[in-house]
């Protein structure tokens, strides 16, 4: 029931051994990348989250074998060279961590929702709708929202300059 | 991990038909947010699996050239939302598919998936319903067409015989042009719910009647349902107030909510009612029209 299964795991080009049997969740956990969380395991708390082509998905509910020939991104992958990304930035600023556990799948799904919605400042309501896949115990998403916002808000001044008052 | 016995990964439909054809054992998995779930639970009905997760020939959204709409049962909801043509000329379904789950379920989870588990619940069925979808079904050297309405058998039971393969939904253009719809699901959160009643209704409006009206439900029966008597007592009524009020009378007739954890009976009645006024309302205003 083993199979190889090549694919790109944070930019690296891999090739694995796995039971085809595993989840996706469980084979990153296996290889070290252990940042994937498994929470539910059935696709509700989104703690597991990884980027799929570019796509949060739950990797709980994501048969390994699957991950032949994608491109996967987990948040061992997103600091560069020591410098946390835009978005993990963003968290710190905001304080949007608590106990922590959810965090590596929120920072995916926001770094796929910041990616898709490039350019453009999205609603309160449309944050807390592009993240209604992952729950968090702590801290009332407030801060997580704000992060966002922040994010999205940094990302345009650097387009357009900030706003001149 | 999961508890399998067997997994095949077909490359094209006709081999998935094959694989099908010899294992009777055999299930389908595609999206597989319902599938690995239940095998999570060590249920023993998918042990063998064929996987046809990522077909690219179950994909297809195409307008055809007499204006019919194929939509492939491996379309995900986010493939719906974000697909132009089902958003121009069935946006309800696009309407619909907004409501299921959060994104990392609606970036796998299946419309074929969603129709054929059966589930009273399915956010799908009900905008396919009133567009009076039509399911393609293959099997290895035969195909069918079903009426989405008949392919619900029972609960939990759908019109699939082992070996078939759902390919995807046939919608003609005389179901959805000149038809406006709206699709409201009533759940306890507004995300990551199941609902506890859903409603989609289609309108057609000439001058000042309603010349046509389809009305289905989710969750308020042992499948999700069409209301053929109200739809059918109001046809060519004049568009006045008391029409919302009629319909709502007689929507009750086809459906069947029953008490579950999730919600009293006589509260899903209550939801119903109401729902078949603001939701037929709405479709009517995206007709121009209002009462």
């Amino acid at each position: 029931m083993v199979r190889e299964i090549k694919c790109d795991i944070n930019d690296k080009e891999v090739t694995l051994l796995a039971d085809l049997r595993l989840s996706l969740a469980e084979m990153l956990r296996q290889n070290g990348y252990f940042g994937v969380k498994i929470g539910c395991g059935v696709g509700e708390c989104g703690a597991c989250t990884v980027l799929v082509d570019g796509l949060p998905v739950d990797s709980c509910l994501y048969l390994a074998i699957w991950a032949q020939g994608k491109n996967i991104r987990t948040v061992e992958g997103e600091a560069r060279e020591g410098r946390l990304s835009p978005v993990q930035q963003a968290y710190v600023e905001e304080g949007a961590v608590q106990c922590g556990f959810c965090t590596p799948g929120f920072i995916m799904t926001s770094t796929a929702f910041v990616e898709k919605h490039q350019g453009r400042a999205c609603t309160r309501e449309e944050i807390r709708q592009g993240h209604s896949g992952n729950l968090c115990r702590c801290t009332g998403y407030e801060n997580i929202i704000r992060a966002v916002e922040r994010c999205q808000k940094e990302d345009l001044d650097k387009e357009t300059g900030p706003d001149q008052e | 991990m999961f508890d399998l016995d067997s997994y095949q990964k077909p490359e094209t439909l006709d081999q998935a038909l094959d694989m099908l054809a010899q294992d009777p054992q055999a299930r389908l998995i595609a999206g597989g947010t319902d599938v690995l779930v239940r095998l999570r639970e060590h249920k023993g009905e998918f042990r063998c699996l064929v996987d046809i997760h990522d077909l690219q020939e179950l994909k297809d959204i195409r307008l055809e050239d007499d204006g019919t709409l194929f939509i492939g049962s491996g379309a995900t909801f986010t493939d719906l939302m974000e697909s132009a043509v089902i958003r121009e000329k069935v946006p309800i379904l696009a309407q619909a598919a907004t409501t299921v789950a959060g994104p990392q379920i609606r970036n796998m989870a299946t419309l074929g998936g969603n129709i054929c588990n059966g589930a009273p619940s399915a956010d799908g069925a009900a905008p396919l319903l009133v567009l009076e979808a039509r399911a393609e079904l293959r099997k290895a050297g035969s195909s069918r067409t079903v009426p989405l309405t008949e392919f619900y058998v029972g609960p939990m039971q759908v019109d699939l015989a082992q070996g078939e393969i759902m390919t995807g939904f046939s919608i003609k253009a005389r179901d959805y042009q000149g038809w406006t719809g709206h699709y409201y699901k009533y759940a306890m959160r507004q995300a990551m719910d199941i609902a506890t009643i859903g409603c989609a209704a289609a309108c057609r409006v000439q001058g000042q009647t309603l010349a046509g009206l389809r009305l289905a439900y989710i969750v308020a029966g042992p499948t999700p349902r069409r209301c053929f008597r109200a739809e059918q007592a109001c046809l060519g009524a004049a568009l006045e107030p008391g029409l919302l009020d009629r319909i709502s009378g007689l929507v009750l007739q086809d459906l069947a909510p029953r008490d579950s954890w999730r919600a009293a009976k006589d509260f899903r009645e209550h939801i119903i009612q109401t729902l078949a006024q603001r939701v037929v309302a709405r479709a009517l205003e995206r007709n121009g029209a209002s009462l």
